[in-house]
């Protein structure tokens, strides 16, 4: 393909971005440096929701009127997209609320297999003897559902530590991953330290064993290029709210054969075959685990955000990223008293660039950057155990997007050296 | 600039030279209270004479780690309290806490206050109004074990 070529055109598809208009603090122009926590939408993303809503707004797979018919189609449309955009099947697309439901979607579905006397769910039935692996690079919302999965169903939980540069310690892999491990669930790309983590390998000896694969794609999915049939994970969540799409709408995927198996987690409407006073059976997948009139507007959002991706195409935005991260991490490397917290090299790594300026709390550094109009999160990014680990009690951290450019950065390497010289450290 | 209103030079000079910083023995309560947003943290002991909310606020000593709002007002906190009855610190504490929630509104009292008036820009952030609190609420935490633990 030439097309993936030519690089982003940031000026133009600026414009698409409304926010990005604004002034913060006292007129000083909006550095969006938060993506990783939540992304802005294009208008693109805005009319489309808006224009269902304004036409076919009605309750999907409830009724048999037109709007109603629709709604479900403009619902399944969406479902369609995004299976495409990240290389699954239609009815291996679920949609959740968010990435913190879908993966408690699963953890809750195997807990409920393990109390179930369905013989097809007893593959995903845990109990004392059984591992679950996790890694210590974990988001909270990976780490706590199999926290409790363990603790509800007697299984051991075991994690992968991380290394100083901030990649998985794959040294022990063989005592990790047995036969007993029956789930091994991680982060695709860290939120904290931008490291990729080697899916391929892990994948490989978790099916070796014969262990369930579930994948953090909350951040990879929205930067580049995913294929979760190519990864070979058996399931894999993420947000639609990180990747231009609307707040209050995610994805679970699994594997059809996984999903057919597989106990429902949340019970009600919409998700049933037939129902009776005393027990009832469950419609197939994805049905069975969208109990409830859904967040159709969103789903349908995530859709338009998912073609405004594609157009700009995958391969495109993960370049300009991956430019933008080099020179964040040179830029931040040059200044004395700032550390990456995470790879210092710009290989097999995503753009969450985080640091600590030393002699300055995070907090205040933010409270500074803040002043200047540049936006950054601050704190341990709802991963504790991490930073626990690399003896960092809060960070900053910067996260690069599509409508991010190098004057950001600038501005960001800039906002560094002010914190520095308003709080009389550094250089 | 806004910054320097919440960063006043009080605030600074506590956070790098803090006031009663460190653990210390005798103590009848010892808490540690965290901010699970950022991961601050703050260990406090109190020692006090006496009972009810006539007992002396002997000693306060503490350690943690956390931003300079944090750590500043914890200084600050330990010169306002320590020598004094149970009773007036505590209502010291209130105009703290009335200040730091008034988003800003609230014209503080500097004789109640003191050095703590210097947390007035601090109000005006949302998300800083915690750090602020922590070792006050820490504070508030241990003394009612030794209180309440006392009277019972
Ligand atoms: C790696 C990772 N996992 C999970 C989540 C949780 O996403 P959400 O809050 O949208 O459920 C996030 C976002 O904060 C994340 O960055």
């Amino acid at each position: 393909m030439t097309t993936t070529a030519a690089p982003l055109d940031v000026a133009a598809l600026k414009a698409d971005f409304p926010i990005l208009a604004r002034t913060v603090r006292e007129g000083k122009r909006l550095v969006y440096l938060d993506s990783g926590a939540t992304s802005q939408r294009p208008r693109q993303v805005l009319d489309f929701e808006r224009q269902y809503i304004e036409t076919a707004n009605a309750a999907v797979h409830r009724g048999a009127h037109q709007l109603a018919e629709e709604a479900t189609d403009l619902y399944e449309g969406a479902r369609e997209k995004i299976a495409d955009f990240v290389g699954v099947g239609f009815d291996e697309v679920v949609f959740t609320k968010n990435a913190t439901e879908s993966i408690n979607l699963v953890a809750y579905a195997f807990g409920n297999a393990t109390f179930s006397d369905d013989p097809a769910a007893k593959r995903f039935a845990l109990g004392p003897g059984d591992e679950i692996v996790v890694t210590e690079m974990e988001h909270h919302a990976n780490l706590l559902p199999w926290q409790q999965l363990a603790q509800r169903t007697g299984a051991t939980l075991k994690w992968f530590s991380v290394t100083a540069e901030g990649r998985l310690d794959l040294s022990d892999m063989d005592e990790l991953i047995t036969p007993r491990t029956k789930v091994v669930a991680f982060t695709h790309q860290s939120n904290v330290l931008g490291t990729i983590n080697p899916v391929s390998v892990l994948v490989a000896k978790a099916q070796s064993v014969g262990a369930l694969t579930v994948l953090d794609a909350c951040q990879s999915v929205p930067h580049s290029t995913v294929d979760f049939k190519a990864l070979g994970v058996d399931f894999a969540a993420f947000s639609g709210h990180k990747m231009l799409g609307p707040s209050g709408i995610g994805v679970l995927y699994g594997r059809s054969e996984l999903l057919q198996a597989m106990p429902p987690f949340i019970t009600g409407g919409s998700m049933i075959e037939q129902v009776f006073m005393d027990h009832s059976t469950f419609a197939p997948p994805p049905q069975r685990f969208e109990a409830g009139v859904p967040n159709t507007s969103q789903a349908i959002g995530l859709g338009a955000a998912v073609d405004y991706l594609s157009a700009l195409g995958m391969d495109r935005v993960a370049a300009h990223e991956h430019e933008l991260t080099g020179a964040a991490l040179s830029g931040l490397q040059e200044i004395p008293g700032v550390r990456i917290v995470g790879p210092a090299d710009n290989v097999d790594r995503g753009s969450a660039v985080s640091f600590v300026v030393d002699s300055v709390h995070a907090h205040d550094a933010g409270q500074v950057l803040d002043s200047l109009g540049i936006e950054v999160r601050v704190g341990h990014h709802c991963a504790w155990p991490l930073h626990r680990k690399l003896d960092a009690a809060a960070t900053v951290r910067a996260t690069f997007y599509v409508y991010n450019d190098l004057a950001d950065v600038q501005a960001l390497l800039d906002g560094v050296r002010e914190t520095q010289k308003f709080f009389g450290v550094g250089a | 600039m806004q910054l320097q209103q919440m960063y006043q030079e009080i605030i600074l000079d506590h956070y790098k030279n803090p006031h009663h910083r460190g653990l210390r023995d005798p103590f009848e309560a010892e808490v540690h209270h965290v901010n699970p947003t950022c991961g601050d943290e703050v260990t406090v002991r109190v020692h006090l004479e006496g009972e009810g909310p006539d007992a002396k606020v002997v000693d306060v000593s503490y350690d943690g780690q956390g931003c300079s709002i944090s750590q500043a007002s914890t200084s600050v906190l330990t010169d306002l309290v320590i020598g004094r009855t149970v009773g007036d610190a505590f209502g010291t504490m209130d105009s703290f806490v009335e200040l730091m929630q008034g988003r800003g509104r609230i014209e503080p009292d500097e004789d109640v206050l003191e050095d703590a008036v210097a947390f007035a820009g601090v109000a005006k952030y949302p998300a800083r109004v915690k750090c602020a609190l922590l070792g006050w609420m820490a504070f508030k935490d241990a003394v009612a074990r030794v209180v309440d633990g006392g009277q019972a």
